[in-house]
């Protein structure tokens, strides 16, 4: 294999580099007590601490195999079965997972006289490799060798990065809020039109919805996927074709449009990996999605959303939080306040990874019934109570969809009101929502509607943030003051339990998930001392510089102001 | 009085036949020509679904390719009351919350439900949709039920202890998915489950096999209960599960107690 010319451990690009969000200071609007929200905030990290520590002390299947990915291994078996899953798949049969998967393959490679990490992992599926744990010289080379490997994988991130913003600078940064459209045919050679009239019709951000299940295969397909169910696979290859299609239509448009994909489930490490290799600019990446929806092993689940989430901080990728979910199986307004719970746990783990305010799409969404007396200004009260916790967060907030009746000229109402509630409470990312949610895949009208309702609703009182001040101790103010307090009580509650129990007893999402229950839990390994992953020394180095130019940041605005 | 049994369509009068529909045609709406042409062609296809008078009320263009329509129009045809046949269903479609109802009143605990890919089938995406809290097509899956316990055992279980694993559950009822047809594995794969169920003995759960290519109607050649087939819901089957096992007592029908509450989702 050919070393690239970058050192070992590149520097990260600095955080001033991701300019587009110059955070604006927000003149708070709610009484709401600053002593309170910094409760809240150290009970979420005294939370979320013993998960992080558990989350370093061990690793999975697919960390190992988004080492290899970032590594540059591809490619896949005449079933279909992923390079890397053979290569992971054989160093755990040989030598055991406990030292990762980069020491004995690079030894192998090193000594081995392959000529990539493809003819090894060819070899290995064959059970022609004779895998080991190398010690002293040969430890090292394969250190050496691993981390130069590595580095050209992270040189191609921050290459994409960066390429990201010169982007931006030769179109434009859309207005906020993002208008967020869905695809979803199955065929990435359908999306890639599709996705392009969307952009043209006016979708800052476009999703391609995954094929049903995706999130619980323990690989990751390999190619352009033509069939899916109900969407189409994750697959670095579609990932580069549909990034290629949006920026010929970016430039057309003069207006960068973003790429979301989903990194969670499985194979969410390699996923976030594969998403920063092809420059994709926001992933849906939540830490209890997969545990609570998806009955994903909890553990499993947080050390790989661990890794995931380095990956997105250093590729400048912007998480979408699914705290919508909730709201979806819960009752909205009695379990409005496991939203800011979820919230703020996501945000601790994510500024834990390195992740910047700038990069922390959370979640909410706009489910109250429209039965419910005041349920607008509920819904108000929810998400000012969002705006004001997380000032310098690009909040993602969901549409209605459960009371998406079929009435769809009663639909259609209803999503002016969450378009005029986003713009009211400053939302940054607004999924678009339908009014023929749940009856059947969006006709291209329907998209059109849509798009027409949001369009009305942002030109028309777009500015409505500005001016808007619910009444200090009125019903709005009372209620986000209430929602809070709920919140610090979960939290402390979570606090005495533990995350892991408090998941277990149903906490969020009305659903019991055991620690030890669930799918992928034989794929979680403990570190062993002389554990070596070249991949999350890089990142780790880079969230440690991270957070002293954040630091400095803070403490420059401290001065300012 | 014989009751009427031709109607038309109402908008403001009886008998106007005054309907609305709207639809996309794949055509131009951008120079005057292309307009006068694409409403023409929303005309003729209001003409042909009966629509006579038929007016354009709204043309919009999207895209460079595409135009949105709103078409007014009347219908002449008339809709024969005694001629309207309506399908018997095997069993009644419950809201969530009827069916939760239903289970408590009838059972007085949880109904368990043990699911399964069984034999070499690895393709979960059918059990997990029905399962799995996520759901699919907009109905959350049977976990979320309050009153659904859900054991699911995951791919490739194989049969002997699927049985033992519904036992130790105390199940109700058994889920099965099949999305694998070569050389008829799921029909063959079927067949071993009623059998080995069978030879365990009473109390047998029930059997619930669902699958892409099943005919529905081989439920009992098979020797299982009931097969779903392709499109099939989560609420479809908790449905047929509170049908089969949680029957409504005679006084509840209609009761107070067979009423939905208020605030139950319309569609969870």
């Amino acid at each position: 294999m050919t070393a690239p010319a970058s050192p070992p451990n590149p520097s990260p690009p600095k955080p001033s580099t991701a300019k587009p969000s110059t955070p604006k200071p927000r003149a708070p609007k709610l009484t709401i007590d600053p002593q309170v929200v910094r409760e809240a905030r150290r009970l979420a990290s005294q939370a979320g601490q013993p998960i992080v520590e558990m989350a370093r002390a061990h690793t999975t299947v697919s960390v190992e195999r988004a080492v290899l990915r970032l590594a540059g291994l591809s490619g896949a078996d005449a079933d279909g079965m992923p390079l890397v899953n053979h290569l992971v798949d054989a160093v755990r049969a040989q030598t055991g997972l406990e030292h990762g998967v980069a020491l004995p393959a690079w030894d192998a490679l090193v000594s081995g006289g392959y000529p990539d990490l493809a003819a090894l992992a060819g070899a290995a599926a064959a059970g022609q490799v004779s895998l080991r744990i190398p010690a002293g010289a040969d430890a090292d080379a394969a250190r050496t060798a691993a981390g130069h490997a590595l580095a050209g994988g992270f040189a191609r991130i921050d290459a994409n990065r960066a390429k990201r913003q010169e982007m931006i600078d030769q179109t434009a940064e859309p207005r906020k809020p993002w208008m967020y459209l869905i695809v979803a045919t199955g065929d990435i050679y359908e999306d890639i039109p599709q996705a392009q009239a969307a952009a043209r019709e006016g979708a800052d951000v476009v999703a391609v919805i995954r094929s049903t299940g995706q999130s619980l295969l323990d690989y990751v397909p390999e190619g352009a996927t033509r069939e899916g169910f109900a969407g189409t696979y994750a697959t670095q290859e579609n990932f580069r074709l549909m990034r290629a299609a949006l920026d010929d239509v970016s430039r057309e448009l003069g207006r960068y449009v973003r790429l979301t994909n989903y990194a969670s489930g499985l194979c969410m490490p390699e996923i976030a990996s594969l998403a920063g290799l092809e420059r994709l600019d926001m992933m849906l990446n939540d830490s209890m999605y997969g545990i609570i929806f998806r009955d994903i092993n909890p553990r499993r689940t947080l050390i790989d959303q661990r890794f995931s989430r380095q990956i997105h901080a250093r590729a400048g990728i912007i998480i979408n939080t699914g705290e919508d979910n909730y709201l979806t199986t819960a009752d909205p307004v009695d379990s409005a306040h496991t939203v800011i719970v979820s919230q703020l746990l996501n945000e601790f783990f994510a500024k834990e990874a390195g992740l910047a305010d700038s990069q922390l799409g959370l979640g909410h969404a706009f489910e109250i019934g429209p039965d419910v007396p005041d349920s607008f200004l509920l819904e108000l009260a929810h998400a000012q109570l969002v705006r004001e916790l997380f000032p310098n967060a690009p909040l993602k907030y969901m549409p209605p969809t459960k009371h998406m009746t079929g009435n769809i000229f009663a639909g259609y109402l209803l999503d002016a009101f969450f378009n005029l509630a986003a713009v009211m409470t400053e939302q940054e990312i607004l999924l678009i929502g339908m009014m023929t949610e749940g009856i059947h895949t969006p006709f291209l009208s329907d998209r059109d509607l849509a798009l027409e309702n949001a369009h009305y609703v942002r030109s028309a009182a777009g500015r409505l943030g500005e001016s808007f001040r619910p009444e200090p101790g009125g019903f709005i103010d009372r209620r986000a003051n209430h929602v809070l307090a709920e919140s610090v009580d979960l939290l402390r509650r979570i606090c005495d339990d533990g995350l892991l129990n408090a998941i277990a007893d149903g906490t969020f999402g009305i659903t019991k998930r055991p620690a030890d229950g669930g799918r992928g839990l034989e794929g979680v390994i403990t570190k062993a001392d002389g554990y070596f992953n070249p991949a999350s020394d890089i990142l780790d180095d880079s969230g440690r510089s991270h957070q002293v130019g954040v630091l400095a940041a803070a403490t420059q605005s401290g001065a300012a102001q | 009085m014989t009751p009427k049994t031709l109607v038309r369509p109402y908008g403001d009068t009886t008998g106007d036949g005054r309907v609305q529909l709207s639809f996309t045609l794949p055509v131009p709406f951008s120079t005057p020509d292309d307009k006068a042409r694409a409403e023409g062609a929303a005309l003729q296809l209001a003409g042909k679904m009966g629509l006579d008078p038929a007016m354009v009320v709204h043309a919009k263009g999207m895209g460079p390719d595409f135009t949105f329509f709103v078409v007014y129009g009347r219908v002449g045809h008339l809709v024969d009351l005694s001629e309207v046949t309506v399908a018997e269903r095997e069993f009644e479609e419950l809201s969530p919350a009827e069916i939760n109802l239903r289970i408590r009143s009838a059972l007085g605990r949880k109904l368990v439900v043990v699911g399964a890919t069984i034999g070499t089938d690895a393709h979960t995406v059918g059990i997990d949709a029905i399962l799995n809290v996520k759901g699919h097509a907009g109905e959350k899956g049977l976990e979320y039920y309050r009153e659904i316990k859900v054991v699911n055992l995951g791919s490739q279980v194989e049969v002997p202890r699927l049985v033992a694993a519904a036992r130790a559950a105390g199940a109700d009822a058994v889920l099965v998915s099949q999305v694998v047809t070569q050389r008829d594995a799921h029909i063959k794969n079927t067949r071993e489950l009623a059998a080995a169920f069978d030879a365990a003995g009473p109390p047998r759960p029930l059997l619930i096999i669902g699958g892409p290519r099943f005919d529905p109607a081989l439920a009992a050649e098979l020797g299982v209960d009931k097969i779903f087939g392709k499109g099939t819901t989560p609420r479809d089957v908790a449905s047929y599960l509170v049908h089969a096992l949680a029957p409504a007592r005679p006084a509840e029908a209609g009761s107070a107690t067979g009423q939905v509450p208020a605030d139950a989702p319309a569609r969870a």
